[in-house]
């Protein structure tokens, strides 16, 4: 019981993880300044990034569901579902981000899905 | 300054560069704290055994890891789509599998070739797209 809630947090945390980031992201713009000094200057901005913010507090909740679920179930069941995400973060990438996402992304992310089960067994 | 096509040639070799730091810095990172959780055994529901367990040195370097891995992937996503960076960081996937297999001497089975294969299928078909599909005007909008 534990373990399909943890489960259903790890998939849900993940997903808003990466799209609150990648939009987040989107909204600064591209990072083209790798020196010191410009990397802090960008993380000043991104703290006040409430899209960065909200990915930054899923990504969190992600990170310890997923070391919980790793003390209680074996690599080969939390891999594999970690791995389920593609599918909905994909779906919400057209959606919500609306990024161009054709058959070759579909298909890709269809093949990794079933591939990632087959690797985790 | 830079042509269109200029550009596009320009993104694609960063999307390159960052991506395999992307996905090293996830494996290792993935691969030390695992190991490390591992000798920790069962350690519980509380917060606090949580946050204690990142004193332990194997847990503590794949934190460390995990922290240049979201640092790149802030930076990777900051022009490059979802719907690219996901699939083609998959490939990890293959990376922490060859390398627990070799590492510890196993032979790989047929069904992890399989999975191999289509993994590999797919982030070969992923990465010929484009990395970047959302215009200037289309992340005016999102934004």
């Amino acid at each position: 019981m534990i373990k399909w809630l943890l489960v259903l947090t790890l998939i849900a945390s993940t997903t808003i993880g990466d799209v609150a980031r990648s939009r987040g992201m989107k909204k600064h713009g591209e990072v083209r300044e790798f020196h010191p000094g410009a990397i802090t200057q960008a993380l000043v901005t991104l703290a006040r990034n409430q899209w960065v913010i909200l990915s930054t507090c899923a990504m969190a909740v992600s990170f310890f569901t997923f070391m919980r679920l790793l003390s209680i179930a074996p690599v080969s069941f939390a891999v594999p579902v970690s791995a389920a995400t593609l599918i909905p973060e994909t779906i919400l990438a057209r959606l919500f981000l609306g990024e161009v996402v054709d058959w070759r992304r579909w298909a890709g992310a269809g093949l990794i899905a079933v591939g990632v089960v087959l690797i985790s067994r | 300054m830079h042509g269109a096509a200029g550009n596009a040639a320009r993104l694609r070799s960063k999307t390159r560069l960052f991506t395999v730091i992307v996905v090293v810095s996830n494996v290792t990172g993935n691969s030390a704290l695992t190991h490390g959780m591992k000798q920790l055994g069962d350690i519980g529901n509380s917060p606090l055994s949580l946050i204690g367990a990142l004193f332990h040195p194997w847990v503590a370097l794949g934190v460390a890891l995990l922290i240049l891995w979201t640092l790149t992937h802030m930076a990777l996503l900051s022009w490059a789509d979802l719907s690219y960076v996901l699939p083609v960081t998959a490939i990890g996937y293959v990376l922490t599998a060859l390398c627990g297999e070799f590492l510890l001497g196993e032979t790989v089975s047929i069904a992890h070739w399989g999975g191999i294969l289509l993994i590999t299928a797919g982030v070969t078909l992923v990465g010929m797209t484009t990395p970047a599909t959302t215009s200037g005007a289309a992340v005016e909008q999102i934004t």
